[in-house]
Formats: structure tokens, C-alpha cells, sequence
């Protein structure tokens, strides 16, 4: 897939909670095309569906109607098994709170995606050494989560979330729980990943200084989207 | 993922919380060392049941006059009288499938060998006794049916006897005097210990039936009759037509009562048998219920841990793992709980074994087959128990999952 082409196509995409008297509408007719190699922002306030669109997006939710395609193939149908196999091979995820696990080394939770994506053990090491030296954390490997920086976790999460090789990269709030000069390490390491490797980027986010950022912001109010314009973005 | 990686996962897990898994495996643990200490008991009881029978002598059969009660109204004395040396002889004629059998009447007495005597049990019997009772001779032979014939004074004495009235030796060919009639000593018999009742069966000496009627007792009837069958299938059959005999020999109508009771030895230490059959049983039962226990324990801690743990199964829902691969992580964690458990329950139970073994002085067998039952029942168990918490995890909502506080 070359860049330009849509990684995800989104069309008349809705999402209904509840019935009857309790019944919530999310998402109300979402239309959206992301090309490779994009770096987007979604915002939004607080209900305005932008995290319900984050999770279709990643595949952690079913839409209630509407049709989306995730590099040429459509997921809106597909069972719970077959969309943990999507998110394992298309998908990368970045938490607010890193999502580390405990007691675990560095190492070891960079590997986690691979183990079940069923890499071998060789290659599973192999990957998870050049992605932790990436993120500049060489010296840090057999660190456990309690044993690192805020800043720290989350570049280990952000190494996990390219273990796989996935192209789409999904980031919720990833400086949320950080100090000012650590959240600049995490979103230049976002703006590499982007520019050098060719990975989508969608940062969820309601801080206007996260989504200056990217190069196309995407706002939510009421479920559906409000406003979409690119951006100058930042240069590193 | 692979099974390998599933079980260093788990084990892993389990480490992190040692004390919390230890007590979750108490039920485990009690319920296989349980399962593996009743079966030793049960195997070890069964063997030293079997072990009598043979020492008895296998296939007997024992005829004593007089039934024990009749209508619930206990005969007389004079009941007790009914066996006589005839009726051996009837049934050696026309009962089949016999190996030998022979009359044994008892009586106590002194016994005198020179300056040394020894108070003893004097049987009477003839020279089939040996084989029914399946016993040898360590000194000196046995009498013979021409001593029987003649009502000869010759006596063999039991081990016991032997050693305490002759503790040189020199026994075979000696005089021993029993209520002032000399008998001449022809053998002595092998040593056989303790009978299945704690008696010791080396403690008594033994004379032709004849000689004991005529100048010891004085009594024409028999106390006792012993049969051994030619095997172990045909003893029942033995015992009926034994029956039927002695109802013709004795005159007996139709409507009157056995004047007889034969019982076969075989029933007896059935009935032992049983009896400890019984108490193993409810030991098992102990073991099924702690089992069941240990089993609920661990269906409660692993619903605590999928609980505790519900952001990490989300966080690895979300990096790909299927329905699946977290069942079988928390299957396998729950089925390494309950293994370990199951290794140390074999443990405990091999060493309650050896410690009733020991102080109880009772004989038990721990069988592999008794490992092997208690351990698959741990493992069992776990799975049992640990499939509705896994289950419970595997079908978590991602989204729900990672939100979880």
C-alpha cells in the first residue's frame, strides 16, 4: 500500500446505546477517509462521541450501522475473535494511563502483541531490543513498569503498540498523565514514527496543544463531525 | 500462543501471591492426601486380610455343633453334643470336591516334661488336620492313621510349646506327661505366628482324636469339624452339600433346626474386610468432599484475580489476544494451582500412610495407581472449577475492560 491510498473509509457510521426511553445516540451518521501516512487529531468535549468513534475506529466495538473499511477490508460485521485478529495485525494502541503490565520486564510487555500474533520466540526478542532502542530506551530493558518515569512507560507503550508492524496507530489522551517536557518526548516520538515509518497516527485528545501537533484535526460535537481542516502541525 | 508461554504465564501469576495460592490449594491438598492415604489403608487392610486367610488354611470351612440360637431361644448344653467322629466319615464319603478334612476337639491342660511345665490348649484331631490346616512340621513327623487306629499316646507339639518345654532341643522321642498320661513326643510343629484373632497358634499341642477322647476328655462328641475345599470356587458348594449331609446323618425333619453351624473362613475375614472396606470408603468420601471444597476455593480466587485483574485482560484483548487465549490462561492457571496442590497432596498422603503404618503398627500399601487417581483428580478439579472464572475473563468487553478502576 502506497501513500495516499485510504487506510480507513468510514461511511454513514452510527452507534445506539440503550433502547426505548435510555436510548443514546454516539454516533450519528460518521463520514471520514484517512490516507496512509496521515498524522490526525480527533476533539471534541466530553460526550460528543469522539471516544465511542475512537473505539469503532480500534476495533474494540461493533458500529450499529454504517459501513468501515480498515485497509481495504470491512470490519463494521466481523465477530469478536476475528477483530482481536484485526487489532493484532492493523492496529496499535497508545492508553493515557500506558496499560503497562506489573511486575513485568520492558521487554516483556513489548513482546506481549507478539505472542498473539504467535512470532517465535527468537524474533519476538529480537523486534522487541530494536524498537525499545528506537524509542531510546537501550538501557532500560529489564526495567519494570514501577521502575520507570511516567515518560518512560509511556515510550515502552508506544514500542508496543509498533510491535506488530501495525500501520494505524491509535493514541488516547498519551500525554494525559504527563508532565510538559516529557509530553514533547512522547509527541516528537509520534511525529518520527509518523514522518520515518509511514504509520498513521489518530490522537484522541481535548487539549488544542496535543492536536497542534498533527497535520489534520477532526471535531466531534453532538455525534457527528463538526469541522475538519489540516494543519500546520509542528515541526521537530 | 503457545502452551508453553500459557504456562509460564501463569505460574508466574501464581508466584506473585505464594500464601494466597497455598491456602487456595488447602481443600486440594487435604482431599488427595486424603484419597492417596484411604487407598493405602484400604490396599494394606485387603493384603493382611488375604494374608490371614492363607495361614488359616485357604478354602476352610468350620462345623460346630449346636446353632447359636433358634426362634431367638438359645439351646442348651446338651445341644453341643452333635458332632461326631461318624459324621466325618460320611462326609469325607459323599461330599465332593473336598481336600481333606478332620474333626479338632479341644481341652486344656499341664503339661510335664521332666522338672519344666507349660499350661497349654491339648487338640485332638487326625493326620488330615496337617493339610487343612495347610501347616508343616519342623521336627519329627506327625502321627499316623495307625496311631489313630490304635488310640496311640503320642503327641506333636506346637513351636511354643516345643521351646518352652524342651529349650535345648531334643524334643522328638521325649516323654511329656498330660493329666497323668505319659505320651511320647513324635514331632514338632513349624512356627506360624498369631492367627487373624491374636491367638497364638503355636501354643498348643496336638494328640489323635482317639487318645483325646478316650483318656483325656472322656467325651464321644467333637467340638469342631474342619473341611478344606478343593478350591476356592467349589467352598459354597461344599458348605450346601456339608449341610444336607449332616441333616440326613442326624435324622433331622424338615421343620427342625440345623443342630450344626458351618461357616466358611473365607466369609469371615470377608466381613473383615468389608468392615475396613467401609471405613477407607469414608475416608473417600472425606477426600471427594474436600476435593469439591478445594475446588470451590479456587472458582473463588480465580473470580477475585479476573476481577483484580480486569484492566490487564483488557489491555491484552486489545493487543490481540482472542477469546480463547484468555481462557486458557486463567484454565491453566487454575489447573497449575490445583496440580501443585495435587503434588503436594501425594506428598502428604504418602506421609500419613507411613505414619499410621508406623504408630498405628497397621500395614498399608501405597499403590501408584492410588498417585496417579489423586493427582488427575486434583488436576480434574482445577479444571472444573477454574472453567467458569476463565470463562467469565475470556468473554469480557474490551472497552468495559480497559475503563475498569
Amino acid at each position: 500500500m502506497t501513500s495516499g491510498e485510504s487506510l480507513i473509509e468510514v461511511r454513514g457510521l452510527t452507534k445506539v446505546y440503550g433502547e426505548g426511553e435510555s436510548r443514546v445516540e454516539a454516533l450519528r451518521g460518521v463520514n471520514l477517509v484517512v490516507r496512509q501516512a496521515e498524522f490526525l487529531a480527533i476533539m471534541g468535549p466530553s460526550g460528543s462521541g469522539k471516544s465511542t468513534f475512537m473505539h469503532v475506529l480500534g476495533c474494540l466495538d461493533h458500529p450499529s450501522s454504517g459501513s468501515y473499511r480498515l485497509a481495504g477490508e470491512e470490519v463494521s460485521g466481523l465477530s469478536r475473535d476475528q477483530l482481536a485478529a484485526i487489532r493484532s495485525r492493523q492496529i496499535g494502541f497508545v492508553f493515557q494511563s500506558f496499560n503497562l503490565l506489573p511486575r513485568t520486564t520492558a521487554l516483556e510487555n513489548v513482546e506481549l502483541p507478539m505472542l498473539y500474533a504467535g512470532t517465535q520466540q527468537k524474533q519476538r526478542d529480537e523486534r522487541a531490543r530494536l524498537l525499545l532502542e528506537e524509542v531510546g530506551l537501550a538501557d532500560r530493558m529489564d526495567h519494570r513498569p514501577n521502575e520507570l518515569s511516567g515518560g518512560q512507560q509511556q515510550r515502552v507503550a508506544i514500542a508496543r503498540s509498533l510491535a506488530n508492524g501495525a500501520p494505524l496507530l491509535m493514541a488516547d489522551e498519551p500525554t494525559g498523565n504527563l508532565d510538559s517536557t516529557s509530553s514533547e518526548e512522547i509527541m516528537n516520538l509520534f511525529l518520527r514514527i509518523n514522518r520515518e515509518n509511514g504509520i498513521t497516527v489518530v490522537l484522541v485528545t481535548h487539549s488544542p496543544e496535543v492536536a497542534a501537533w498533527s497535520r489534520r484535526v477532526v471535531t466531534f460535537k453532538d455525534g457527528v463531525i463538526v469541522d475538519d481542516r489540516p494543519n500546520a502541525g509542528i515541526a521537530s | 500462543m503457545s502452551l508453553l508461554v500459557l504456562i509460564r504465564t501463569s505460574w508466574k501469576a501464581l508466584r506473585r501471591n505464594v500464601s494466597r495460592s497455598l491456602l487456595t490449594m488447602l481443600g486440594i491438598i487435604i482431599g488427595v492426601g486424603a484419597v492417596i492415604a484411604s487407598m493405602s489403608i484400604g490396599s494394606g487392610a485387603q493384603a493382611a486380610v488375604l494374608k490371614q486367610i492363607e495361614s488359616l488354611g485357604a478354602n476352610l470351612i468350620i462345623i460346630t455343633p449346636g446353632a447359636i440360637s433358634s426362634g431367638g431361644v438359645s439351646l442348651g448344653s446338651g445341644s453341643r453334643t452333635t458332632l461326631k467322629l461318624n459324621d466325618i466319615t460320611a462326609i469325607s464319603r459323599n461330599v465332593f470336591d473336598i481336600q481333606a478334612v478332620a474333626p479338632f476337639s479341644s481341652t486344656s491342660a499341664q503339661v510335664v516334661a521332666g522338672s519344666t511345665n507349660w499350661f497349654t490348649s491339648i487338640g485332638g484331631t487326625t493326620p488330615a488336620w496337617l493339610t487343612v490346616q495347610n501347616w508343616e512340621l519342623s521336627q519329627g513327623q506327625f502321627f499316623t492313621e495307625d496311631d489313630l487306629a490304635r488310640s496311640a499316646k503320642v503327641a506333636v507339639l506346637g513351636a511354643t510349646v516345643g521351646a518352652n518345654l524342651f529349650p535345648a532341643g531334643g524334643a522328638v522321642g521325649s516323654t511329656v506327661v498330660i493329666k497323668s498320661v505319659p505320651f511320647r513326643v513324635v514331632g514338632v510343629l513349624a512356627s506360624k505366628g498369631q492367627s487373624g484373632f491374636g491367638r497364638d497358634q503355636d501354643d498348643q499341642v496336638v494328640v489323635p482324636i482317639t487318645t483325646h477322647q478316650q483318656r483325656l476328655t472322656g467325651q464321644s462328641w467333637i467340638n469342631t469339624i474342619m473341611i478344606s475345599a478343593a478350591s476356592s470356587d467349589t467352598v459354597s458348594g461344599v458348605v450346601d452339600s456339608t449341610e444336607r449331609l449332616l441333616r440326613l446323618v442326624h435324622h433331622l425333619t424338615p421343620v427342625q433346626p440345623d443342630d450344626f453351624t458351618v461357616r466358611n473362613i473365607a466369609n469371615v475375614q470377608q466381613v473383615r474386610a468389608a468392615a475396613v472396606q467401609t471405613q477407607s470408603l469414608l475416608l473417600a468420601a472425606v477426600a471427594v468432599v474436600s476435593l469439591i471444597v478445594g475446588g470451590i476455593g479456587i472458582m473463588n480466587i480465580m473470580l477475585v484475580s479476573v476481577t483484580e485483574r480486569t484492566r490487564e485482560i483488557g489491555l491484552r484483548q486489545a493487543v490481540g489476544a482472542r477469546g480463547r487465549d484468555i481462557l486458557l490462561q486463567f484454565l491453566i492457571e487454575a489447573l497449575s494451582m490445583a496440580c501443585a496442590g495435587g503434588i503436594i497432596g501425594v506428598g502428604i498422603g504418602i506421609g500419613t500412610s507411613f505414619l499410621v503404618a508406623s504408630l498405628g503398627k497397621f500395614p498399608t500399601i501405597i499403590t501408584g495407581f492410588s498417585i496417579i487417581l489423586g493427582f488427575v483428580s486434583a488436576a480434574a478439579t482445577g479444571v472444573v472449577f477454574g472453567f467458569y472464572p476463565a470463562r467469565r475473563a475470556s468473554l469480557l468487553d474490551p472497552i468495559e475492560a480497559l475503563r475498569y478502576e
